[in-house]
Protein backbone atom coordinates (compact mmCIF):
# COMPACT_ATOMS: atom_id res chain seq x y z
CA UNK A 1 0.00 0.00 0.00
CA UNK A 2 1.81 3.03 -1.48
CA UNK A 3 0.81 6.61 0.04
CA UNK A 4 0.08 9.13 -3.22
CA UNK A 5 0.80 12.55 -2.87
CA UNK A 6 -0.65 15.34 -5.12
CA UNK A 7 0.88 18.86 -5.39
CA UNK A 8 -0.15 21.93 -7.08
CA UNK A 9 -2.00 21.73 -10.67
CA UNK A 10 -2.19 17.38 -10.13
CA UNK A 11 -4.45 18.26 -7.04
CA UNK A 12 -7.46 19.55 -9.65
CA UNK A 13 -7.05 17.97 -12.35
CA UNK A 14 -6.98 14.61 -10.13
CA UNK A 15 -9.69 15.82 -8.21
CA UNK A 16 -7.67 14.63 -4.96
CA UNK A 17 -4.65 15.43 -2.65
CA UNK A 18 -3.63 12.48 -0.56
CA UNK A 19 -4.77 8.45 -1.34
CA UNK A 20 -3.83 5.20 -0.14
CA UNK A 21 -3.10 3.25 -3.08
CA UNK A 22 -2.23 -0.82 -3.57
CA UNK A 23 0.87 -0.90 -5.90
CA UNK A 24 3.63 -2.90 -5.91
CA UNK A 25 5.88 -0.78 -8.43
CA UNK A 26 5.84 2.81 -9.41
CA UNK A 27 5.03 1.71 -12.66
CA UNK A 28 1.88 -0.40 -11.73
CA UNK A 29 0.80 3.09 -9.71
CA UNK A 30 1.32 5.08 -12.79
CA UNK A 31 -0.55 2.58 -14.51
CA UNK A 32 -3.55 2.01 -12.03
CA UNK A 33 -3.66 5.50 -11.88
CA UNK A 34 -3.60 6.60 -15.54
CA UNK A 35 -6.31 3.96 -15.87
CA UNK A 36 -8.96 5.19 -13.38
CA UNK A 37 -8.43 8.72 -14.96
CA UNK A 38 -6.92 9.25 -18.61
CA UNK A 39 -6.57 13.01 -18.34
CA UNK A 40 -4.80 12.96 -14.91
CA UNK A 41 -2.61 9.93 -16.64
CA UNK A 42 -1.62 12.30 -19.36
CA UNK A 43 -0.73 15.36 -17.22
CA UNK A 44 1.80 12.79 -15.20
CA UNK A 45 3.56 12.41 -18.41
CA UNK A 46 4.08 16.27 -18.93
CA UNK A 47 7.26 18.17 -19.52
CA UNK A 48 8.84 19.00 -16.05
CA UNK A 49 7.12 16.31 -13.94
CA UNK A 50 8.84 14.92 -11.13
CA UNK A 51 8.60 11.35 -8.87
CA UNK A 52 9.46 11.62 -5.35
CA UNK A 53 9.97 7.90 -3.47
CA UNK A 54 10.14 8.55 0.23
CA UNK A 55 10.92 12.27 -0.22
CA UNK A 56 13.41 11.56 -2.98
CA UNK A 57 13.56 12.27 -6.60
CA UNK A 58 13.00 8.94 -8.43
CA UNK A 59 13.23 8.29 -12.47
CA UNK A 60 12.03 5.27 -13.88
CA UNK A 61 10.45 2.33 -12.37
CA UNK A 62 11.26 1.31 -8.64
CA UNK A 63 9.36 -0.87 -6.40
CA UNK A 64 7.22 0.53 -3.82
CA UNK A 65 7.33 -0.89 0.29
CA UNK A 66 4.03 -0.95 1.97
CA UNK A 67 4.81 2.13 3.70
CA UNK A 68 5.94 3.60 0.94
CA UNK A 69 5.22 7.42 0.44
CA UNK A 70 4.59 8.56 -3.71
CA UNK A 71 4.66 12.08 -4.22
CA UNK A 72 4.00 13.12 -8.35
CA UNK A 73 5.16 16.88 -8.35
CA UNK A 74 4.19 18.97 -11.35
CA UNK A 75 6.67 21.67 -12.45
CA UNK A 76 8.06 24.12 -9.56
CA UNK A 77 7.16 27.68 -9.73
CA UNK A 78 9.92 28.45 -7.24
CA UNK A 79 8.97 31.03 -3.95
CA UNK B 1 17.47 28.75 10.35
CA UNK B 2 15.55 27.54 7.40
CA UNK B 3 11.41 27.56 7.98
CA UNK B 4 8.76 27.74 6.50
CA UNK B 5 5.38 29.50 7.78
CA UNK B 6 1.86 29.96 7.25
CA UNK B 7 1.77 32.98 9.82
CA UNK B 8 2.98 36.68 8.60
CA UNK B 9 6.30 37.76 10.06
CA UNK B 10 7.99 41.09 10.89
CA UNK B 11 11.21 41.33 8.30
CA UNK B 12 12.04 43.70 11.08
CA UNK B 13 12.30 41.53 13.98
CA UNK B 14 13.77 38.85 12.02
CA UNK B 15 16.73 41.12 11.43
CA UNK B 16 17.10 42.32 14.70
CA UNK B 17 17.01 38.85 16.12
CA UNK B 18 19.72 37.66 13.37
CA UNK B 19 22.14 40.82 13.90
CA UNK B 20 22.12 40.31 17.53
CA UNK B 21 25.49 39.06 19.43
CA UNK B 22 27.88 39.08 16.46
CA UNK B 23 31.06 40.77 17.21
CA UNK B 24 32.79 39.14 14.49
CA UNK B 25 30.44 39.63 11.57
CA UNK B 26 30.95 42.87 9.64
CA UNK B 27 27.98 42.55 7.13
CA UNK B 28 24.26 41.27 6.99
CA UNK B 29 22.30 41.76 3.97
CA UNK B 30 18.89 40.82 3.58
CA UNK B 31 16.13 40.38 1.00
CA UNK B 32 12.46 40.56 1.98
CA UNK B 33 9.99 39.62 -0.87
CA UNK B 34 6.58 41.25 -0.91
CA UNK B 35 3.42 39.33 -2.50
CA UNK B 36 2.42 41.51 -5.38
CA UNK B 37 -0.80 42.33 -6.53
CA UNK B 38 -0.48 42.74 -9.90
CA UNK B 39 -2.32 45.65 -10.40
CA UNK B 40 -5.45 43.69 -9.05
CA UNK B 41 -5.01 40.24 -11.04
CA UNK B 42 -4.16 39.05 -7.45
CA UNK B 43 -6.31 39.10 -4.38
CA UNK B 44 -4.61 36.46 -2.99
CA UNK B 45 -1.25 34.18 -3.40
CA UNK B 46 -1.79 30.23 -2.49
CA UNK B 47 1.81 28.66 -2.03
CA UNK B 48 2.12 25.02 -1.36
CA UNK B 49 5.10 23.43 -0.45
CA UNK B 50 6.39 19.55 0.58
CA UNK B 51 6.90 19.46 4.06
CA UNK B 52 9.97 18.25 4.91
CA UNK B 53 10.63 18.05 0.88
CA UNK B 54 11.41 21.33 -0.01
CA UNK B 55 13.05 22.28 3.31
CA UNK B 56 15.65 19.60 2.24
CA UNK B 57 15.89 21.00 -1.24
CA UNK B 58 16.02 24.18 0.38
CA UNK B 59 18.60 23.11 2.73
CA UNK B 60 20.34 21.51 -0.12
CA UNK B 61 20.57 25.32 -2.07
CA UNK B 62 21.99 26.81 1.85
CA UNK B 63 24.56 24.43 1.77
CA UNK B 64 25.82 25.16 -1.91
CA UNK B 65 25.85 28.66 -0.54
CA UNK B 66 27.87 27.97 2.17
CA UNK B 67 30.63 26.11 0.08
CA UNK B 68 30.68 29.11 -2.37
CA UNK B 69 31.34 31.90 0.11
CA UNK B 70 32.51 32.39 3.66
CA UNK B 71 29.37 33.00 6.10
CA UNK B 72 28.95 33.10 9.39
CA UNK B 73 25.13 32.13 8.96
CA UNK B 74 22.16 32.48 6.69
CA UNK B 75 18.48 32.44 7.43
CA UNK B 76 15.99 31.74 4.80
CA UNK B 77 11.78 32.17 6.18
CA UNK B 78 9.22 31.35 3.28
CA UNK B 79 5.55 31.38 4.13
CA UNK B 80 3.25 29.46 2.72
CA UNK B 81 -0.88 29.11 2.61
CA UNK B 82 -2.88 32.36 1.70
CA UNK B 83 -0.50 35.21 1.14
CA UNK B 84 -2.08 38.65 0.83
CA UNK B 85 -0.76 41.45 -1.35
CA UNK B 86 1.96 43.57 0.66
CA UNK B 87 2.54 40.77 2.51
CA UNK B 88 6.67 39.81 3.39
CA UNK B 89 6.64 36.55 1.46
CA UNK B 90 10.17 35.42 1.51
CA UNK B 91 12.98 36.32 4.02
CA UNK B 92 16.73 35.72 3.41
CA UNK B 93 19.32 37.10 5.66
CA UNK B 94 22.95 36.31 5.34
CA UNK B 95 25.89 36.74 7.32
CA UNK B 96 29.93 37.75 6.76
CA UNK B 97 32.80 39.27 7.34
CA UNK B 98 32.39 42.17 4.84
CA UNK B 99 29.76 43.11 2.74
CA UNK B 100 30.86 41.48 -0.75
CA UNK B 101 29.84 37.92 0.21
CA UNK B 102 27.23 38.67 2.36
CA UNK B 103 25.62 40.91 -0.65
CA UNK B 104 26.53 37.78 -3.36
CA UNK B 105 25.62 35.12 -0.98
CA UNK B 106 21.73 36.13 -0.55
CA UNK B 107 21.66 37.52 -4.19
CA UNK B 108 22.34 33.90 -5.05
CA UNK B 109 19.92 32.31 -2.62
CA UNK B 110 16.83 34.49 -4.17
CA UNK B 111 17.95 33.51 -7.56
CA UNK B 112 17.83 29.67 -6.74
CA UNK B 113 14.53 30.08 -4.22
CA UNK B 114 12.71 31.62 -7.19
CA UNK B 115 13.46 29.05 -9.67
CA UNK B 116 14.51 25.41 -8.35
CA UNK B 117 12.68 25.86 -4.89
CA UNK B 118 9.91 23.31 -4.68
CA UNK B 119 6.81 25.43 -4.05
CA UNK B 120 3.74 25.56 -6.48
CA UNK B 121 2.03 28.75 -6.58
CA UNK B 122 -1.12 29.72 -6.97
CA UNK B 123 -2.76 33.12 -8.02
CA UNK B 124 -6.21 33.92 -7.15
CA UNK B 125 -8.10 37.13 -9.34
CA UNK B 126 -11.03 38.34 -10.27
CA UNK B 127 -11.02 36.31 -12.87
CA UNK B 128 -10.08 32.97 -11.39
CA UNK B 129 -7.20 31.17 -9.95
CA UNK B 130 -3.95 29.80 -12.31
CA UNK B 131 -0.93 28.05 -11.20
CA UNK B 132 2.37 29.88 -11.92
CA UNK B 133 5.18 28.59 -13.27
CA UNK B 134 8.88 29.96 -12.94
CA UNK B 135 9.30 32.78 -15.60
CA UNK B 136 12.20 32.84 -18.03
CA UNK B 137 14.02 35.89 -16.54
CA UNK B 138 13.96 33.62 -13.28
CA UNK B 139 15.45 31.06 -15.01
CA UNK B 140 18.30 33.20 -16.64
CA UNK B 141 18.84 34.92 -12.98
CA UNK B 142 19.85 31.43 -11.66
CA UNK B 143 21.91 30.64 -14.44
CA UNK B 144 24.25 33.93 -13.98
CA UNK B 145 25.72 31.59 -11.37
CA UNK B 146 26.45 29.05 -13.61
Amino acid sequence: MARVLLFGRFRDIAGWRERDVQAATLFDLRTLLAGEDPDFGMALTGPGVQVAVDQTIVRGDMPLGPRAEVAFLPPMSGG
Amino acid sequence: MILLTEAPFDPGTLLTAFSKGRTETGAIATFTGLARAEHGSTAILELEAYPGFTEAAIGKIAAEAKARWTLHDLSILHRVGQIAPGDPIVFVATAAGHRRAAFEACDFLMDYLKSRAPFWKKEHGPDGARWVEPSAQDHADRDRWG
